[in-house]
């Protein structure tokens, strides 16, 4: 089977992340956001990934190179020369995508969930038609698009954008499988996928939604990165508890924390609930985390608070500091001791040393 | 060798309503600066001088409220004598020493002191004594120079620059008149001091004489208005005037104690006072040995338990029966009598009041003040901000929380974060 994933561009969203990492390799809950989806896709069966990109960075090209060869999965970039919205690059790689019968997945790579490609698969298989949405509930619908199902059928009758009036909560979860035969209507220019494609296929009656269970997030951007942390953990602590901090543990507190085998924790912390703690990430005593992630070969010092916060790799927090209110810190910040930053988005290699009280983005 | 007395002008509790809240719990003369009250530091100044025999504190508060103090003073400096005199109606300052003449010049003493008592300065009085001496004038008053822009916050004064007399004064100058100030602390003659103010107030009542003769009327109820006298309007010009004035300007810190947050920057001005004279008082700095990490100017009471891993200072007073529990830093700040601060907290450029309490990972925070005039809380459409933080007495805030740049009355219990605001 064969899969392509929506890459695209810089990922300015996620900056100051970004600046430092293209965002595919920007880590969650301590693997890269790409791996978790090409590991799930080989789970499927899959054994072709397109990633269709704007640009190829070095970084990217050598990573996915190790992931090919770990997980035994070709792995191909569609670079694109002008951006070709969501289903252009569809288009761009139907050499790959078309080079069977079989169908294909399609998937946004800001999206996490528990990625039901298996049953994704066999229902697209057994209702036989051109394509299958995964669709996922949302308790405010009026900021979507909704898709609207004929009564008692899955089959997809329309799709409503932003509706003003209450027609259902289900939303395009942003994850697809298609036969090959939908690169006949996708011709190669920007177009999306969404407004363009769909609609045609729903008026043909080809066009199926799939429920997704559990979890989903788009974390393009760094409140949704931690909201999605927070979601991903709470769902590995109810499927694989094993990969979390034992509850038993002195310094967890509330649970839902991941720590990696290599981060050393001082005594007296306070750790959770919903806190990542990366590799390589050095703990002083009496440090209180819950709500953040701590990326790679962080140093947080004796006493400080953090919450709601992405600490960026090498970034060290100095003793009684205390980052909250979603602040992101880039690659290697220095926060000096005793400082208080709410919601600061820092840029790679400064130091900080006055206050950030209200949140701005600190050059 | 000439006798000195002083007297204070300490105010009452109707005054100093800009030191709340910490005037809602002690009476801002006593309120604890560098692990002294206020009003002990130019006491300890006085005290040093041979010719001062007795010091008289001049106020409207209740009898009972400096005897506590004034008989801990005795005990320490025996040789002078200590007396507070309650003033029944407000007669302002300088009315204030002239209804107190008989006490004041019992003994007979050359020269008085009259210093106000919301002043923060090194108290050079044995140069500035010899100094007026050497001049042989009626009065010396203390100067100090400040910012051009500050200047009108002030009593002003333009002085010869050779000889030193003040040639003119002015209080508080819509127009910038001069960059030197008058730091509110004077010596004088005790007949110049009571000549002028007993030719005021008859100047005064030949004014109400010929008001009343023309009846004029807003002024024909109010015959009170006629003994209030302050020193400012009603000594200090009119011996300028006279050639009668002339200034000592301080070479060393001075300040005002006015608003509550004040207390901070007096707080640091007095202990790197004491640090310089290598003050015993202080905490000395932390040993490779165990116990808390201190920092520059820090004193701590005997009876605070400090635990070994917290980091204190500079400029830091803990109080009596304070404890402080691991991990916790503390830094430009005063921590009052028997309060309490769970671990890993963090308080910096903040007034902890009475036992207040603060829980864990809790972080307290004020803005430092800069500059020398008395910051008072800086509002910004409404909302106040960038200033010293305040607890009041018996303050609780919960575990984790931010208080930053606020003032907390009284018994309040804080159980979120609170930035920028009065809490009633």
């Amino acid at each position: 089977m064969k899969a392509l994933i929506l890459v695209g561009g810089f990922g300015t969203r996620l900056r100051p992340l970004t600046l430092t990492k293209p965002k595919p390799l920007v880590e969650f809950a301590n693997r890269s956001m790409i791996l978790h989806q090409i590991e799930a896709l080989v789970k499927a069966g899959v054994t072709d990934i397109v990633l269709a990109v704007n640009y190829r960075p070095e970084v990217m090209v050598a990573v996915l190179q190790k992931y090919e060869e770990e997980l035994g999965v070709r792995i191909t970039f569609s670079v694109e020369s002008e951006p070709l919205g969501t289903a252009g690059p569809l288009a761009l790689a139907k050499d790959i995508l078309s080079k069977d019968n079989s169908p294909f997945f399609v998937l946004n790579s800001d999206v996490i969930c528990e990625f039901p490609f298996e049953a994704l698969r066999d229902f697209h298989i057994q209702h036989g038609n051109e394509g299958t949405i995964v669709v996922t509930k949302v308790e405010e619908p009026s900021k979507y698009g909704v898709v609207v199902t004929k009564p008692g059928s899955t089959h997809i009758d329309r799709f409503v954008e932003k509706p003003v009036e209450f027609v259902g909560n289900r939303i395009n979860a942003g994850i697809y499988i298609f036969n090959p035969t939908i690169l006949d209507r996708i011709p190669l220019r920007p177009t999306s996928i969404e407004k363009e494609i769909f609609p045609g296929m729903a008026a043909d009656s080809t066009l199926h939604c799939f429920d997704l269970e559990g979890f989903w997030m788009d974390v393009g951007q760094p409140k949704d990165f931690l909201t999605g942390t927070c979601l991903y953990l709470a769902s590995l602590a109810k499927k694989s508890p094993e990969q979390l901090a034992p509850a038993t543990a002195p310094y967890v507190h509330g649970g839902h924390v991941m720590v990696h085998p290599t981060a050393r924790i001082g005594k007296d912390c306070k750790i959770g609930p919903n806190v990542v703690i990366g590799p390589n990430v050095v703990i002083g005593d009496g440090v209180r985390l819950q709500r953040c992630v701590l990326l790679d070969s962080v140093r947080v010092k004796d006493y400080a608070w953090i919450r709601s916060a992405i600490v960026g790799w090498n970034s060290t927090v100095g003793r009684w500091s205390r980052l909250e209110g979603v602040t992101v810190l880039g690659d290697d910040v220095t926060v000096a001791p005793e400082i208080y930053i709410n919601g600061g988005f820092v840029l790679p290699h400064k130091t900080i040393s006055s206050n950030v009280t209200e949140p701005k983005i600190i050059m | 060798m000439s006798t000195v007395k002083a007297v204070i002008l300490v105010g009452g509790p109707s005054r100093g309503t800009r030191f709340r809240p910490l005037s809602m719990n002690v009476p801002k003369p006593l309120f604890p600066v560098a692990g002294r009250p206020i009003i002990w530091h130019p006491i300890a100044a006085l005290a040093k001088l041979k010719q001062v025999t007795e010091i008289l504190l001049v106020g409207f508060f209740e009898d009972f409220v400096f005897r506590e103090f004034l008989d801990s003073c005795s005990a320490e400096f025996p040789n002078i004598h200590f007396k507070y005199l309650r003033e029944y109606q407000s007669l302002g300052t300088a009315g204030g020493i002239y209804h107190f003449r008989n006490e004041i010049l019992r003994h007979s003493p050359q020269h008085i002191f009259v210093l106000h008592a919301d002043v923060c300065c090194s108290y050079p009085l044995a140069e500035m004594l010899a100094f007026h001496e050497a001049q042989g004038r009626g009065g010396t008053i203390m100067g100090t120079r400040v910012e051009r822009d500050d200047a009108h916050r002030y009593g002003c004064l333009v002085a010869d620059t050779e000889t030193n007399e003040v040639l003119h004064y002015v209080e508080k100058p819509e127009t910038f008149i001069s960059d030197l100030i008058s730091c509110g602390v004077g010596v004088f003659k005790y007949s110049a001091l009571f000549d002028t103010i007993r030719a005021a107030l008859e100047a005064r009542h030949q004014q109400m004489e010929e008001d009343r003769a023309y009846e004029w009327p807003s002024r024909s109820t109010e015959t009170d208005d006629y003994d209030v006298l302050r020193l400012e309007q009603d000594v200090l010009r009119p011996l300028a005037a006279d050639h009668q004035l002339t200034v000592y300007v301080t070479p060393s810190f001075w300040r005002q104690i006015k608003s509550a947050g004040s207390a901070i920057p007096a707080n640091a001005a007095y202990l790197d006072q004491m640090l310089q004279s290598h003050s015993t008082a202080l905490t000395p700095p932390s040993s490779a040995t165990a116990g808390p990490e201190i920092v520059g100017a820090v004193s701590i009471h005997p009876s605070a338990r400090i635990d070994p891993t917290a980091k204190i200072g500079p400029h830091v007073s803990i109080g009596p029966r304070v404890t402080v529990g691991p991990g916790v830093r503390v830094k430009n700040s005063i921590l009052l009598d028997g309060v309490d601060i769970k671990p890993n907290s963090c308080v910096l450029n903040s007034v902890i009041g009475w036992r207040s309490k603060l829980g864990s990972w809790v972080r307290v925070e004020g803005t430092p003040v800069s500059g020398r005039h008395d910051l008072e809380a800086i509002t910004n459409a409404g909302v106040k901000n960038q200033s010293i933080t305040i607890l009041g007495q018996e303050v609780v805030v919960a575990d984790e929380c931010i208080i930053r740049n606020c003032i907390v009355l009284p018994n309040k219990e804080l159980r979120s974060s609170f930035h920028d605001d009065i809490l009633m």
